[in-house]
């Protein structure tokens, strides 16, 4: 355990030396930003004041969203470079087991994509002064922790992903190829078969977010899902750093 | 302290080692010589956990690698051929990496110590990335001496350093091979004479000589070997020379010269020197050839080398 967390912490460091860090950081807290004020601006445009009171939604529902474009170059890096610059032999070599170092590399990224969200409450903290009497607090609750979930499972699948390749940008767009059909396309035979379909609505990452945790709805099955989903990609990494070491 | 039986591995159909035998006893620097592609870089890889053998087995502090991997880990030091590092590191900061890996418990004092111990303490504060190729190749041996290991397995530690580097990192080797197990692999063959006490000759997968660096100069000769110039045809002297016991081998080198192996304790040269006298040869030159390390390494390895060039 304790290795995890000195990978981790290495990761985590990393970032805030890394220049495409700052950028993903930036361009996501100004894009929630934006939405939020644009958000706000047209709501409170209305001569009666506002129409409708805004919720969370305005500031969780972009940032899931830009969680799924900005976490697969999060994780693009994490293993694939250490196998193209060679130090996996070192990892490999030295007292650590393969899980651990793929539980670290999830650590320091869930780690940094937490710090963004934190900085992220800046926004609800504003809507909370401007609206009476004050925001929906377990609603808020809610859709942060489906926030954090869907980042964790995004961030799992992304390092299981970049452990397979040596290269970054084939993990980039696998990765993010997986992300689309997970948000958009396995939701599809819900609608279309006659019976059966309730499974693929469960597998469908963006209605668990956007039905049950964006709702204000913490669900357990929402939660088993995106746990589930974060076990599966750090299984595949470990997996596919067993499968190295064999060829 | 490494024990290594029938170790073989294999890529597809192309066996990179082959039923490798050797052992290695603690306080021990053996060197592992070969040319490039022998399976030197292979067989450090099973050792150090890296890679698993197809057969064989390979034990290290008494420990399987294979099965107890974590364990030879714990007690081996590495130094990769290609000194992998975080170029985005500083120094401090990446043995201080390696030191919590390892659980050190006093992982600075330890990181500063082994620094010391390399000669790096002043460029302790800088980043790998901006440190010469020497300097590199330090930062990878300070990795590997950090946790004091039992075991050292050093794949081409000083390539790409300069001289004075070279001399600097062989006391480093010498200095922890009195108390631990050194294992390095190298085809600077007058470094694994001054430094190794003994050498494991290895050729397309298969030990060729196991043997003392002194042992080795001696016995692998096959006798000793002397050459000879005379006034006259040396092809006409070689005639006279087969009948002289005690010679083994001759073999013409010039119109004028041969050369001659023979057994070191039935010495034949003073036969030798009355033979070409009754032959009615002038005797212009006789003297014994010592063979080097070098020269016992091409003549094992020759016939193949062309194959390993390609």
């Amino acid at each position: 355990m304790r290795n995890i967390w000195t990978i981790a912490k290495r990761e985590f460091d990393l970032y805030f030396i890394s220049p495409v860090a700052y950028t993903i950081g930036f361009l996501f807290l100004f894009i929630v930003g934006l939405i939020f004020i644009i958000n706000i601006g047209s709501l409170s445009l209305n001569q009666f004041g506002f129409s409708s009171a805004p919720d969370i939604r305005i500031v969780t529902g972009p940032m899931a969203f830009l969680l799924l474009l900005t976490t697969p170059a999060i994780t693009m890096r994490l293993v694939a470079d250490e196998i193209r610059m060679g130090t996996m032999e070192l990892l490999l070599t030295g007292p650590v087991r393969d899980f651990e170092l793929i539980a670290g590399k999830w650590l320091g990224a869930f780690l940094f994509v937490l710090t963004l969200l934190a900085f992220s409450l800046v926004f609800p903290i504003l809507m909370n002064r401007l609206v009476t009497p004050g925001i929906d607090q377990l609603h808020m609750l809610a859709a942060y922790l489906g926030v954090i979930l869907l980042a964790a499972a995004f961030l799992g699948l992304g390092v299981g992903i970049s452990a397979i390749f040596s290269n970054q940008i084939a993990a980039f767009f696998s990765t993010l190829v997986l992300f689309i059909v997970l948000w958009w396309l396995i939701g599809a035979p819900a609608n279309i078969l006659p019976s059966g379909g309730e499974i693929f609505r469960y597998l469908d990452m963006s209605s668990q977010f956007y039905d049950n945790f964006n709702s204000g709805i913490i669900s357990l099955s929402g939660v088993v899902y995106y746990l589930s989903l974060t076990a599966l990609g750090l299984f595949i990494g470990t997996i596919s750093i067993e499968v190295r070491r064999w060829r | 302290m490494i024990q290594v039986s029938d170790l073989s591995k294999s890529y597809g159909a192309r066996l990179a080692i082959d039923q490798l035998n050797f052992e290695a006893r603690p306080g021990e620097i053996v060197g592992f010589l070969g040319p490039n592609g022998a399976g030197k870089t292979t067989t450090m890889h099973i050792l150090t956990g890296y890679m698993p053998a197809s057969s064989g087995t390979a034990t290290i502090a008494g420990f399987d690698v294979m099965k107890d991997s974590l364990e030879v880990r714990k007690r081996v030091g590495y130094l990769p051929e290609t000194v992998p590092l975080y170029t985005d590191m500083t120094v401090f900061g990446y043995l201080k990496f390696m030191a919590d890996l390892r659980h050190l418990p006093k992982a600075e004092a330890a990181v500063e110590e082994t620094l010391e111990k390399v000669g790096l303490l002043e460029r302790a504060e800088g980043y790998i990335g901006n440190l010469s190729k020497g300097m590199r190749q330090r930062v990878g041996l300070a990795q590997a001496l950090l946790h004091k290991p039992e075991v050292l397995i050093l794949d081409e530690p000083t390539i790409g350093l300069d001289p004075a580097q070279i001399i600097e990192v062989r006391n480093v080797i010498r200095e922890v091979g009195k108390e631990h197990t050194v294992l390095l692999s190298t085809h600077i063959l007058s470094e694994a004479q001054q430094l190794c006490d003994r050498v494991l000759i290895i050729n397309k997968g298969k030990i060729v000589v196991e043997d003392t660096t002194g042992n080795l100069q001696s016995t692998l000769a096959g006798g000793q070997q002397a050459q000879i110039t005379i006034r006259g045809e040396a092809a006409q002297l070689a005639e006279s020379l087969k009948n002289v016991s005690g010679v083994r081998e001759i073999k013409l080198l010039a119109a004028d010269s041969l050369q001659f192996s023979y057994e070191s304790q039935q010495d034949p040269r003073p036969q030798v020197a009355r033979a070409v006298l009754a032959a009615n040869f002038d005797l212009l030159e006789m003297r014994t050839l010592s063979l080097s390390l070098e020269d016992i390494f091409l003549e094992l390895t020759r016939e193949d080398a062309p194959k390993e060039a390609e």
